[in-house]
């Protein structure tokens, strides 16, 4: 893929794909490029060419909501809850379509009980949230809804270590029911930790991609090269 | 206690038309995120179709009920959601706004050209007759249309709660206000339940004007904003619920209507009764608006997802190339000099009129500039200031023998008092809020401030003579249009001064981001009461040359839809500039002017033709006209610099970047101020385009 913010171009030529069941870590500098990926492919921002395939089926044109409806989540770098919604609300609203109208009850009920920290704060509004708390609840959203692929946008920005851990196992529990991930990270230990694969990014182009044990020492090279453009 | 039951009873129909509108206003803002003050122009539209097919068409009730309020208001709702709001970001609260006040100007004047402008009396009711007594209630009669009303909307008004609380679609619309994009995230069709939204909220507003048309006797097409009463009680409503809270809104509608009938009761007449029973609203309103925290902090939510969007293009205003600015100015000059040489000599005699009042409305639009374009504070009450510098000159003059000139000098001090009072209230607000309070203010002078025969002059109006400076006579218009332009210049200079001072910078920094501004240490309250003042002060002192234009002068040339339309009048031709003050006034005199010959029922179409212009301001925040201006300008810069090019000197820096970039999409050469964003001058495709991510 390639894409630009109006006149400034943030990615050249980007490809790699995430096999079903796996996970890749996507890492990189600020500034790297590694959001706008997440955002072309949940269709958020558009590609100006190449090709977004989910499961073999071009999505590159399709709107973000038909690909979110295709079971690809997108948690969002930051803030990813509606502050103005309480608890139950944002929960509801991420469910309600997945699991459908008549499986809604049980899958928020099985949400509180994965996550208790969400249940004491059903009528809390979302923006009075911790930061690990929304983080929680926007995953919580997502493991009852069976994602195929979820994009997870540097989940620990922000937060302390012991909370980093209790937002991974969320991601890890999402993995063992089935989906494909790909972690975006600064923080690269962590996500290597995890990954069936990496893919470096430098400068809006892909820099190395391979097995993550390696991933370290290319990185180290990247810095030392000063981060030259690729050639 | 049963007269004091007499007059609390009628007082809940008359609330539950202040409900309707607070109600309106609520959900629209917690479904659509803009604060739509069109709403009562939509439901008086809706209301005049429906008046129309009922009588003109001899349709049935219900029928007209179907066509106008449940087809044609969504039908209007998703038009607006299509061209209008689904094109302006979540959080550029200033376009949501602008957008609104262009439509509750557009709105009512399209109302006389579509279907004419004769006024008509009794309108239908909905369901039970007006005239008819259904029951006696501890010995007051409640007659037909008071129960439809009260029973309509309170049907209504629960629908609505459990809409929004409990179905999906509302939980999606009060998501989507807050992030398209995370809704989209979830599933959601972002674009579609806004659209939805839109449509709601306009069925609210068919209802509520059919619900309201037995309230007013004669329906008038040409003065169609006579619910003034109903938008402040609608307003103060909707301010106590925090504009959050939909129960609070009827509830506080409903207190609103029974405060006032008893007002009515212990103060029948006298000065006691128009202070307090006209006083009362506003007492609430502006208190609730400065005193409510959650208010405050209304609309700063950010959207979380707003960093997907690209930032948008700066305002093609900045470029231009350097070698055009003598040119420019002198040209300028020797327009001044050819426009007051032909208004002296060959313009004929019915044409100076026009042309002195575009001097004039420069004048007025000055303080919209000021206060608008240096600091991106939308004020809705420069035409109250003007009043009160127009009424302060006339009586001055009237009760002292003030010379005009003094009293206009006095009047802009007065205008400048109230100004900074506005701004020492407004100390802890911002936005949307302390543009609700300007509302309020310019309301406040509608309804009683200039009601007053010390002020107003109620009813025959204020006389402001022409002044006379000796044996200098500015009795006749050609010679008036010297003093305005004398006048003009003045208050060009003062606004020339305050922007290019500290405290212009001030202002710019405070547009950029209040809380940065502070930040930096900058004392925005005093920079806030400063332009406040002067901008009130400068249009006060437009005022008062505009009533001794147009002498004598009644409260009627300086009501709240007057200020309205000055500020979408300036904003369509440009506002960060003097230059678009100027084009405003002349622009708007010699249209309104060159309307005079069309037939009466056009007159209404100067005031669309800017409000279509407002109407882009998301598109283009530097104002349409100045856009055409400078897209010129750009042109011309290409020429020069290709002409350069062929000489072989190089071209200027400026030149290039502009030339290079092409201007498509209004994007910005080389030329930023402050040389801000990074993306300017990087043409697509090249890597440096990329920051270094040490760097
Ligand atoms: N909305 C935007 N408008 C313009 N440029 C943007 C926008 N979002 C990101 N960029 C730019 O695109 C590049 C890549 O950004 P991003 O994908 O957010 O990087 P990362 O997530 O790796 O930190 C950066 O140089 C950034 O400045
Ligand atoms: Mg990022």
């Amino acid at each position: 893929m390639n894409a630009s913010y109006s006149t400034y171009r943030a990615l050249f030529d980007v490809s790699f794909s995430v096999p079903a069941g796996t996970i890749v870590a996507l890492l990189g500098a600020n500034g790297a490029g590694k959001s706008t990926v997440a955002r072309v492919a949940t269709g958020l921002v558009a590609a100006t060419s190449g090709k977004v395939l989910v499961g073999g089926r071009d999505v590159t044109r399709t709107a973000a909501h038909r690909i979110a409806r295709m079971g690809v989540f997108h948690v969002p770098e930051g803030r990813g809850v509606f502050a103005d919604l309480d608890v139950e609300e944002n929960l509801r609203l991420a469910l309600r379509r997945r699991v459908g109208a008549r499986h809604l009850a049980e899958a928020m009920e099985r949400a509180y009980t994965t996550f208790p920290v969400l249940a004491a704060r059903r009528h809390q509004q979302a923006g009075t949230l911790s930061g690990g708390e929304q983080r929680i609840l926007s995953l919580a959203g997502v493991l009852e809804a069976a994602p195929k692929l979820v994009i997870a946008d540097e989940l620990s920005l922000g937060l302390a270590p012991v909370i980093v851990d209790g937002v991974y196992e969320g991601l890890k529990a999402i993995h063992a029911r089935g989906a494909a991930l790909l972690v975006v990270e600064q923080q690269v230990d962590r996500a290597l930790s995890l990954a069936t694969h990496a893919v470096l990014l430098a400068r809006g182009a892909v820099h190395w991609q391979g097995p993550p044990q390696q991933a370290r020492a290319e990185m180290e090279e990247l810095l030392a090269a000063g981060y030259a453009p690729p050639v | 206690m049963s007269t004091l039951l007499g007059y609390v009873l009628p007082g809940i129909p008359y609330g539950c038309d202040f409900a309707l509108m607070a109600v309106g206003l609520v959900i629209t803002f917690r479904t659509t995120g803009v604060f739509n003050l069109a709403f009562g122009a939509q439901a008086f539209g809706a209301a005049f179709v429906f008046d129309l097919l009922v009588r003109s068409e001899g349709l049935p009730v219900w029928a007209a009920f179907v066509l106008s309020v449940l087809l044609l208001s969504p039908a209007v709702g998703l038009v607006l959601d299509r061209f209008l709001f689904s094109r302006i970001a979540t959080t550029n609260m200033t376009a949501k706004i602008v957008s609104s006040v262009g439509l509750l100007i557009a709105i009512p004047q399209l109302l006389p050209i579509l279907f004419g402008g004769s006024p008509r009396e009794n309108p239908p009711s909905l369901w039970l007759d007006q005239a008819h007594v259904e029951f006696r209630l501890f010995g007051t009669a409640v007659n037909g249309s008071e129960v439809s009303t009260t029973v309509i909307t309170l049907g209504a008004v629960a629908a609505l709660l459990l809409f929004l609380r409990l179905s999906p679609a509302g939980l999606e619309m009060r998501a989507v206000v807050e992030s398209r994009r995370l809704a989209q995230l979830q599933g959601i069709d972002s674009g579609k339940v806004a659209a939805s939204a839109w449509a709601l909220s306009s069925v609210m507003a068919g209802l509520a004007g059919v619900l309201l048309l037995p309230l007013s006797n004669v329906l008038n097409p040409t003065n169609p904003l006579q619910f003034t009463g109903l938008l402040v009680a609608g307003l103060t409503a909707a301010a106590l619920a925090r504009m959050r809270s939909i129960g609070v809104a009827f509830g506080a509608a409903i207190g609103l209507g029974v405060a006032q009938e008893v007002l009515e009761l212990y103060f029948p007449n006298g000065a006691l009764h128009t202070a307090s029973v006209n006083a009362f609203p506003f007492i609430v309103l502006v208190g609730t608006l400065v005193g409510s925290k959650s208010l405050r902090s209304l609309g700063f939510r950010a959207d979380p997802m707003a960093g997907v969007d690209p930032p948008p293009p700066p305002p093609s205003v900045s470029i231009r190339d350097p070698r055009l600015d003598v040119p420019m100015k002198w040209g300028f000059r020797a327009l001044i000099v050819a426009f007051v040489v032909s208004g002296l000599t060959w313009v004929p005699g019915y044409w100076v009129t026009p042309l002195d009042a575009g001097l004039v409305y420069s004048t007025i639009f000055l303080s919209v500039t000021l206060i608008t374009g240096a600091s991106g504070q939308l004020s809705l009450c420069q035409a109250s200031f003007a009043g009160v510098g127009a009424f302060a000159a006339g009586q001055l003059a009237a009760h002292f023998g003030l010379p005009v000139l003094l009293g206009a000098v006095v009047g802009g001090l007065m205008a400048a008092v109230l100004g900074a009072v506005l701004a020492l209230l407004a100390a802890r607000i911002s936005g949307l809020i302390l543009t609700l309070l300007t509302l309020a203010f310019a309301l406040m002078a509608d309804t009683f401030l200039f009601q007053y025969s010390w002020s107003g002059g109620s009813g025959t109006g204020v006389s402001v003579p022409r002044p006379v400076m000796g044996s200098i006579d500015f009795t006749s218009n050609r010679a008036f249009l010297v003093l305005a332009l004398v006048v003009l210049l003045l208050c060009i200079l003062l606004v020339a001064l305050v922007q290019r001072g500290t405290t212009g910078r001030f202002l710019a920094a405070m547009r950029g981001s209040e809380p940065g501004a502070a930040s930096l240490g900058i004392n925005l309250l005093r920079a806030r009461v400063t332009v406040f003042a002067m901008s009130a002060g400068i249009a006060g002192v437009g005022g008062a040359m505009f009533g001794s234009l147009y002498s004598p002068v009644s409260a009627d040339s300086f009501v709240y839809e007057i200020s309205l339309a000055f500020v979408v009048v300036v904003i369509t031709t440009g506002s960060r500039r003097i230059e678009g003050a100027v084009q405003a006034g002349m622009s708007f005199a010699i249209i309104q002017f060159l309307f005079t010959y069309a037939p009466s029922r056009f007159q209404g179409l100067t005031p669309i033709l800017f409000a279509f212009g407002a109407l882009n301001y998301a598109q283009h925040p530097e104002g349409m006209v100045e856009y055409q201006k400078s897209r010129w300008m750009m042109r011309v810069s290409r020429l020069l610099a290709r002409v350069d090019g062929r000489r072989g000197t190089a071209p200027t820096a400026l030149a290039a970047g502009a030339a290079g970039n092409g201007m498509a999409g209004g994007v910005v050469g080389g030329s930023a101020p402050n040389g801000a964003p990074g993306l300017a001058g990087s043409p697509v495709g090249l890597s440096s385009g990329v920051v270094s991510p040490r760097g």
